[in-house]
């Protein structure tokens, strides 16, 4: 049996910004997809079905939001799924929504992710109280430090390596119109010197809190010989999950990024996806993720994906770029922040990415993970449509 | 959408169904502990391991628990290791499993493993539900289910469509034929008691309890080789309505009707349907809205007014008609589930055996 190509041919995002209060969760969300609508050349009555997500209910303490969201998002009178993947939603969103269009079961689907963290507070959201789970209250930045300890011990890299990320990320994040952290004074000499919060992450080395969404309109092969700009085609996306706590678990290189990366290449025909692979937008919340990623993606081997950063191979104008929007170091509203990813991919080969534009963007991979790096959701897309 | 309308496509199947007793407390399990008897019990009846699944998808709602993540843990229970290919939707199961069907339609998989659980007992239940309203204008007045299901009722009954012995007979017929399902939490005569919000009494609102269920779906001829009737699913749909409660006609449920009929439920007759109604004046919205007659047997599991496990009562009706089907009791069945308020959301399914 076959599956339908899946088609891009619309993008929204809205300005992430830390307090969006000018407008309600409605509001946002609405901006998003309206943009999204309007890219594709299309109009609410165009959707067929709504695919939503979001990081926990508990970031804005609304109870399955998408219920009084129905309303904002044309969605009265349609299919309307809620999918909730911890970090990783934002790419789990993106894919169920393309699930329903490579099924057939949809013609045309709007997918949208948000979170609007002014509204609560994501670091009382993250730190779960026992008796539950062992107590986690330092938010996200308390979890992953030891594991970035863990990575520069086991590789030898050099405690340089994630300013250099910072850096370059805040700096790519000045091209990105959409980006929330516009630090047009950035230095390295600025990162490096910023206070130390979760040794060996310093204050500029994370993310910040945002207020944002981000909305696409995919469709089939018939939508996509309609679309008024070039679309983005899907050639692999695939889902993988793992415990969070097990005494087999490699926090630094997780099993199920490893099998995601795999099954998604597989999908596409990639055999070597350093040679393959144009540019990445990869979820790097905390700097040092990237040379861990670049490794647990197949980009570099074992121990030397700190070697890349550091020789400027993902820089922007560099061989491999990484994270050409800025990333999720330059912006996270957290639900919205892996659809960010997935979308900045498609906007790249879709040739719309503007100053943060990189040349030969033919095949760029977004990338999302959750939880204790225990869910990833990927897609390969590319300005081909996929052969099969 | 149904079947019928894309030619080509695979045939999919319930081919097994677990669940839980549905308790008032579970204060002495986690949600992994619930939920792990009812994973073993759904597999056994395959002989699949957790390795031998396609993709797994899980439906619950962190705010029962009252915890961000909670469904992170719940994943211990699976055993996902080797890691596997897995979601999770934060509403019933009912949508998990509407997932897991578009997977498999995809071919990406040829077997789904679909659970969902509520713990309802953390906290008062009535409270937390008014969480999921309009946050700005409705939420901070805290209108409770059960109010807002006694404006669904008033609504009926002010229409002309029931009186409140009408709405009665609904919920002690429930519990009467739940003296034959041992899961379900209230059973055999229960007093229509006390008005809870007038014109709703307790004997016409669900019991509050924690619970969990499973089903498994598989595509073609692996749907025969691991259930020698498998339960086929000609059709399922869901749709959604306007959130505000004063944009809608609450005595009517035109997302159930267009469900249905994109599900194909009116093609033929159904002989048995499974309803999420947790109130009893929604049942006669429901019946409505799906064309039941007096024909169709109706909630023979006891319905959501004899078991309500929030997050899992959804997916136990298609698991309840799928199970009637697989022990040769019912040959096309209609099941229901529905999220939000007052019939907000709602997905139907048609399940069919083979000819016999």
């Amino acid at each position: 049996m076959s599956k339908e190509p899946v088609a891009v041919v619309g993008i929204g995002q809205t300005k992430h910004v830390a307090a969006r209060r000018d407008v309600s969760i409605a509001g946002l969300v609405r901006e998003a997809a309206r943009r999204a609508l309007d890219d594709a050349e299309l109009t609410w009555a165009d959707v067929d079905a709504v695919v939503i997500g979001k990081a926990p209910d508990f970031f804005e303490g609304v109870m399955m939001p998408e219920l009084y969201l129905a309303d904002a998002l044309g969605a009265v009178g349609k299919p309307m799924l809620r999918v909730h993947t911890a970090g990783s939603v934002g790419g789990s969103t993106a894919l169920v929504a393309a699930g329903l269009v490579a099924a057939r079961v949809h013609g045309t689907v709007l997918t949208l992710a948000f979170e609007k963290q002014s509204e609560s507070n994501a670091m009382w959201g993250l730190s779960l109280p026992v008796p539950f789970q062992q107590p986690l209250l330092a938010g996200a930045g308390g979890f992953f430090a030891p594991h970035v300890r863990a990575y520069m011990r086991r590789s030898g890299a050099p405690d340089t390596v994630g300013s250099l990320v910072a850096y370059k990320d805040r700096r790519n994040a000045l091209k990105n119109p959409y980006a929330h952290l516009h630090e047009h004074d950035i230095t390295l000499e600025k990162v490096q010197a910023s206070p130390m919060l979760w040794d060996p992450i310093r204050y500029s080395e994370t993310c910040p809190s945002s207020d944002g969404a981000c909305a696409m309109v995919l469709t089939d092969r018939a939508g996509a010989a309609r679309a008024p700009r070039p679309p983005a085609w899907m050639l692999g996306g695939a889902m993988r999950s793992e415990p969070t706590l097990f005494a087999g678990k490699d926090a630094v290189s997780p099993q199920a990024g490893k099998d995601c990366a795999a099954d998604v290449y597989r999908q596409a025909g990639i055999g070597d996806p350093r040679r393959d692979i144009d540019a990445v937008e990869m979820y790097v919340p905390f700097s040092w993720y990237e040379p861990m990623w670049l490794e647990n993606l197949g980009f570099a081997d074992e121990g030397e994906g700190w070697k890349l950063t550091e020789a400027g191979v993902t820089e922007l104008d560099g061989e491999l770029p990484v994270n050409m929007s800025g990333g999720v170091l330059s912006t996270n509203p957290i639900g919205a922040s892996g659809m960010i990813r997935f979308a900045e991919a498609a906007l790249q080969v879709r040739g719309q990415a503007g100053e943060h534009q990189v040349e030969r963007a033919h095949r760029v991979l977004g990338h999302a993970y959750g939880g204790g790096s225990q869910f990833f959701s990927m897609w390969l897309v590319g300005d081909r449509p996929p052969e099969s | 959408m149904t079947r019928e309308e894309t030619p080509g496509v695979r045939d999919i199947a319930v081919v097994a169904f677990a669940q839980t007793d549905v308790l008032r407390t579970t204060d002495e399990l986690s949600e992994v502990e619930m939920l792990m008897p009812v994973l073993h019990s759904v597999l056994d009846r395959t002989g699949l391991k957790t390795a031998d699944i396609g993709f797994t998808c899980s439906g619950s709602c962190d705010y029962l628990a009252g915890r961000a993540f909670s469904f992170t843990l719940a994943l211990d229970g699976v055993g996902a290791w080797p890691p596997i290919s897995e979601s999770h939707v934060e509403t019933d199961g009912a949508w998990a499993l509407y997932e897991a069907w578009t997977k498999l339609l995809t071919g990406d998989a040829d077997t789904a493993l679909v659970y969902s659980y509520g713990k309802s007992s953390p906290g008062s239940l009535r409270d937390v539900l008014t969480r999921q309203l309009d946050p700005y204008y409705v939420a901070p007045l805290w209108p409770d289910s059960v109010a807002l299901a006694a404006l669904q009722a008033q609504a009926l009954i002010d229409a002309g469509e029931a009186d409140e012995s009408a709405l009665a007979s609904i919920g002690t017929r429930s519990r009467r034929v739940a003296t034959l399902n041992s899961h379900a939490q209230l059973r055999g005569t229960v007093a229509q008691g006390d008005y809870a919000v007038r014109p709703l009494r307790t004997g016409d609102c669900p019991p509050v309890g924690d619970g969990a269920a499973a089903v498994i779906l598989a595509a073609g001829e692996r749907a025969r080789e691991l259930c020698s009737r498998p339960a086929w699913i000609r059709g399922i749909d869901h749709r959604v309505e306007a959130h505000s409660l004063g944009v809608r006609d609450l005595t009517d449920s035109p997302s159930t009707r267009l469900a249905a009929e994109r599900a194909g439920a009116f093609e033929r007759p159904v002989d048995t349907a499974e309803l999420h109604a947790p109130f009893s004046a929604q049942e006669i919205v429901l019946r409505k809205a799906l064309r039941l007659d007096d024909s169709v047997r109706v909630n023979l599991s006891g319905g959501a007014l004899a078991a309500n496990p929030m997050m899992a009562a959804g997916l136990i009706r298609i698991g309840e008609a799928a199970a009637r089907i697989h022990r040769g009791e019912s040959d096309r069945a209609l099941a229901h589930a529905t999220s939000g308020p007052c019939l907000q959301q709602n997905l139907v399914a048609v399940l069919e055996g083979d000819a016999r």
